[in-house]
């Protein structure tokens, strides 16, 4: 049999092709337009191919022509600032091709193969390199140095190593058994690179909101899942996530969204500045852009193009953040196939290998130790969105199996307008003791105890709220009410953050541990006064306490914030002297 | 390759016709049948191979035996465009309903329709006016943006349709919408009432109207929208025109949808509806927007019908997935008989914050709606809490906000159908109801808007 077949058979975008030599994942061309497919099925000489492009027109009969490679990406400097489809496309370069709409038979390179770039040795000849061995830098952003590695499975003594300017497909190193080294690589999607070996988790992702670094740190390395049913605020928290965490890269993938929401991001990011550099956040970001009506089939091969890149960038040693928005359309991209594959469902029609692919997928984040012995770190924060809500449904299970932060995401508290609408009283992270220590010394040595105390508060409101919700809150005792009170502030002055003012949007987790203790001091400030015969009125109507919680709208808050707890207690000191 | 007629069809199963070896046949490829008493109907190539083609057919298959003639027509679905569809009146399929000639087409385009390039879109950011106080402070329309109506039967969604239609406008021009009106499955007597309403107001000038009624095919409300939105694309696209599509009642077409998909012996998702219903819709909804160097604009309003008010119910539940917000409409004010009963709580417009503000609407825009949000769901909650312990239970914060509320929907969301009230008088509005409440608790409004609006503060 040759690499070359005809199709029998067109089902929406799965086609059947006879009379072709062909192993599972290799990538295809279709119909004379030479649509791009992959092998998902074979059964006796049919080989099924999931179409990531559009198969109307397209006949029984014409060529199939197998490339007998698997889905790959390309890896190398130009990476960055790309907005990509689902199969590794950039948006611009089709738009160029095919105008505003996307029309298919187009392929396009990853990035310019032309452009040079100044490649920097770091090995001389005779040195013998391994495996993912770091050859040489590129200063790709101001803010990134990509540095180029041998790739997986190839190692060697230097014969010769260049210096200079070239482009990504020269030859910039020849290894003493002839294979030669360029700065481009490719890796199959569906293959997660290879490291050394993964570590625990020790330090947070510092993402600059105050409900998750605060009571739900994740860590970096780890995976977080954040559910919540449609207008609770999953895409504002995954933009928010993208903008501000400490992560040295981010991967962005819109995976079956809307399109003005994705075009709202391309507007904004080029425009946004990294709080941590300085620098423009586009130049630390690749972005990927599977809207909802685009092929379905590319968006099942989305979230794998996303991952493949941050386990690339992982492996020059750096913290990577992938976030995808959302996980529930790449679950339903498979459950389409399946469903166009006839095989027997599991629950609620996605197919039976729903979980393990979920859980394949969050595997591949993680604190490695990479393959030159260097660290590096892939974070994975995955939207779900499941229907009506519900997460018993087994897109948000499998998620949740496999995660060790949650961050539930609450409609009750998205109309309230309380945002992040993220609910304290069942969401979890199982990191702080491993995180701990690290906010022990890069904090305050009291980090733990603060956090404890305000979660406990927390609790407690809920179990006060029920009886409040049947006596009225004013048949409670004064202290109680206090409690009622502080818990109040926690939820309006700390967890509640609005991510599109220019100073609340970002709260450095320093002034986050500030205003936790101001709140405290609120509470024993307010407890010592109304002990020596004070007012719970007047203690909680004090103007001191109102601008404390305003300033944190104000630049320089974390400067101000000491003097301003300051002149609240004394004001509530003074609620005493007054009676 | 068209012309040749077959006469090979081994079944008829609901919608679908299931033929034997043909030529090679194109996936989507449009095929008319001729049947033995020569009448004429039209389907479309679900799926093909060399052995079996099945053909879904708009028509219904009442009549069709095995001896009916099948044509392949050697291309995908096109309707002719041509700006002669301003004005009107087609059926489910595209065909003259008014009596008139056929469209004289400029160009035939494929019903599909592709997918905008992300990187292509512009981000809608001009403010609708509605003349609706409930939508134009709390879910703000912006010209390319699609949001529903989420309703339920019995429920006077259709006016507010229509009203919406009549008034909106970009604030300080006169620029109107060309309306493209999309009916699936709805009842004669719905259908008269939104033509007589264009008619009067002399909008139907300015609209085409694509209409599939309760007793057309069921199968042929899977392209009527489709039709609709491609003849949208036309106009806004290679025409310039800003173009308002209204279609109802997307639970028509979902259910549409479904009966194909139990024809097919799919495997079914939620509720028996198709595994690919989210694709399905995203590839209506998502042609809506403004693309790069293009005049015109799509802004869609969609139509649905919520069985058994079920907010979580697959249908409502996967738009709200794919739209930008919703507006929701209650029982529960309807039977208070306030009109629009418009229920803000669970209503939403994702792209509000691009159109609001001191340069499109006004500077306190954002503040005052999100204060005039929180004082009514607390002033809503706080109704379930004096149901058991009575008022007298209740601060002083909680009585005000209490009274608000009822305020709220008494003033604020109430007005009549041909209301019309500018952002500005909105937006006064609202600070003349929000007096009522003592200005300490008003802690979402910025001090400088309380200083310059408050009623207390201004002549």
């Amino acid at each position: 049999m040759s690499n070359e077949g005809v199709i029998y058979r067109i089902s929406g975008p799965v086609v059947t092709a006879t009379g072709m030599k062909a192993a599972m994942y290799d990538v295809v061309r279709v119909g004379e337009e030479g649509l791009m497919g992959e092998v998902i099925e074979l059964h006796g000489d049919k080989a099924v191919i999931q179409v990531y492009e559009d198969t109307s027109g397209i006949r029984p009969g014409e060529p199939v022509l197998n490339t007998e490679e698997t889905l790959s990406v390309s890896l190398g400097p130009g990476l960055l600032t790309q907005i990509y489809d689902g199969i590794q496309r950039p948006l611009a370069t089709l738009e160029e091709v095919m105008g505003v709409f996307i029309t298919r038979g187009v392929d396009a390179d990853a990035f310019d193969l032309e452009r040079t770039w100044k490649f920097e040795p770091i090995v001389a000849k005779g040195d013998s390199l391994e495996s993912g061995q770091v050859i040489g830098n590129v200063q790709e952003t101001e803010t990134i140095v990509h540095k180029i590695m041998v790739p997986p499975g190839m190692s060697g003594k230097v014969k010769s190593i260049e210096s200079g300017d070239f482009n990504v497909t020269q030859t910039v190193c020849v290894l003493d058994d002839g294979s030669e080294l360029q700065m481009m690589q490719k890796w199959p999607v569906r293959t997660p690179r290879p490291y050394r070996q993964k570590y625990a988790p020790d330090t947070p992702l510092v993402t600059g909101m105050r409900i998750l670094d605060f009571l739900f740190p994740l860590a970096k390395g780890g995976a977080a899942g954040i559910p919540g049913p449609f207008g609770s605020g999953k895409t504002v928290t995954q933009q928010s996530l993208a903008k501000y965490s400490d992560a040295q890269l981010v991967v962005y993938i819109g995976c079956g969204e809307r399109g003005n929401e994705m075009t709202e991001v391309l507007d904004e990011f080029p425009h946004l500045i990294d709080p941590n550099t300085g620098k423009p956040l586009m130049e630390r970001t690749v972005m990927i852009a599977n809207t909802s009506n685009m092929p379905v089939a590319a968006r099942e091969a989305s979230v794998y193009t996303g991952i493949t890149i941050a386990e690339y960038f992982r492996d020059m040693g750096y913290d990577v953040a992938l976030m995808a928005d959302s996980t529930s359309r790449w679950a339903e991209a498979m459950r389409e196939i399946s469903s166009r594959l006839e095989e027997m469902p599991g629950e609620e029609g996605y197919p039976a290998y729903l979980s393990s692919r979920i859980a394949e997928f969050y595997e591949r984040a993680g604190r490695v130790e990479t393959l030159n012995g260097d660290d590096g770190s892939v974070t994975v924060i995955g939207a779900v969105s499941p229907p009506g809500g519900d997460i018993s449904e087994p897109v948000s299970q499998g998620t949740l199996r496999i995660v060790k932060v949650f961050w539930g995401l609450d409609a009750g508290l998205a109309r309230q307008r309380h945002f992040p609408a993220i609910n304290w009283l069942n969401s979890y992270s199982l990191y702080p003791q491993s995180l701990d220590q690290w906010f022990r010394d890069n904090i305050a040595q009291d980090f733990p105890e603060v956090r404890t105390q305000i979660s406990g508060l927390l609790q407690v409101e809920a179990e006060l709220q029920e009886i409040v919700q049947l006596v009225g809150s004013d048949a409670l005792p004064v202290d109680q009410q206090l409690t009622l009170e502080v818990a109040r502030m926690i939820r309006e002055f700390f967890l509640q953050q609005n991510g599109f003012h220019e100073v609340d949007a970002y709260c450095d987790i320093h002034l986050q541990y500030k205003m936790a203790k101001a709140i405290l001091s609120f509470q024993d400030a307010a407890k010592s006064a109304m002990a020596n015969g004070g007012q719970l009125n007047d203690v909680v109507n004090i103007p001191a306490r109102t601008d404390l919680m305003r300033g944190r709208f104000e630049k320089g808050y974390i400067d101000t914030i000491e003097g301003m707890i300051k002149s609240m207690n004394e004001e509530i000191a003074n609620t005493v002297e007054e009676n | 390759m068209s012309g040749k007629e077959y006469r090979t069809i081994t079944d008829v199963k609901g919608p679908l016709v299931f033929l034997n070896k043909t030529e090679p046949v194109a996936f989507g490829e449009i095929v008319t049948l001729r049947l033995s008493n020569g009448t004429i109907k039209n389907g479309q190539v679900l799926d093909t191979s060399d052995d079996l083609v099945i053909v879904q057919v708009f028509e219904g298959t009442a009549k069709i035996d095995r001896e009916a003639g099948v044509t392949f027509m050697g291309d995908v679905f096109k309707l002719p465009v041509s700006t002669e569809l301003v004005g009107r009146i087609l059926d489910g399929a595209g065909r003259p309903r008014d009596g008139g000639p056929q469209i004289v087409a400029d160009e035939k385009a494929d019903i599909i329709g592709a997918a905008i390039n992300p990187y292509s879109r512009q981000s809608p950011h001009d403010f609708i006016q509605t003349g609706i106080s409930a939508i134009d402070c709390c879910t703000t329309l912006v010209r390319g943006q699609k949001l529903p109506i989420f309703s339920a039967s019995g429920l006077p969604h259709n006016d507010i349709a229509l009203q919406i239609a009549r008034q909106a406008k970009l604030k300080g021009s006169d620029e109107e919408f060309i309306v493209v009106f999309c009916a699936m499955g709805i009842t004669a007597e719905e259908y008269n009432f939104f033509r007589s309403d264009l008619e009067r107001t002399g909008a139907l000038e300015n609209a085409v109207l694509f209409v599939n009624l309760a007793d057309d095919p069921a199968v042929e409300r899977i392209i009527t929208p489709r039709l609709a939105l491609t003849a949208a694309e036309y106009l806004a696209f290679e025409k310039d025109y800003h173009v308002l599509v209204i279609y109802t009642d997307m639970t028509n077409y979902c259910d549409a949808l479904r009966q194909i998909g139990a024809a097919r012996e799919e495997v079914p998702g939620r509720r028996g509806y198709p595994g690919y219903m989210y694709t399905d819709l995203a590839m209506l909804y998502e042609r809506a927007g403004i693309v790069k160097g293009k005049k015109g604009s799509i802004t869609q309003f969609p139509i649905l019908t919520m069985p058994g008010d079920d907010i979580t119910h697959p249908i409502p539940d996967l738009s709200g997935y794919i739209t930008e917000g919703q507006i929701v409409i209650s029982r529960e004010l309807h039977q208070q008989g306030i009109y629009p009963p418009i229920n803000v709580l669970p209503s939403l417009s994702r792209l509000m914050g691009s159109c609001i503000g001191e340069k499109t609407t006004r500077e306190d825009h954002k503040s005052v709606s999100d204060q005039m949000y929180a004082a009514y769901a607390q002033g809503r909650e706080l109704r379930g809490l004096v149901a058991i312990v009575g008022e007298d239970a209740l601060n002083e914060r909680d009585k005000q906000l209490l009274v608000f509320s009822g305020v709220f929907e008494d003033k604020f969301l109430r007005q009549t159908r041909d209301e019309d009230r500018s952002i500005e008088e909105t937006l006064d509005l609202c600070w003349s109801l929000m007096s009522s409440i003592d200005t300490k608790y008003l802690v979402r409004l910025d001090q400088k808007w309380i200083e310059k609006y408050h009623p207390e503060n201004r002549e």
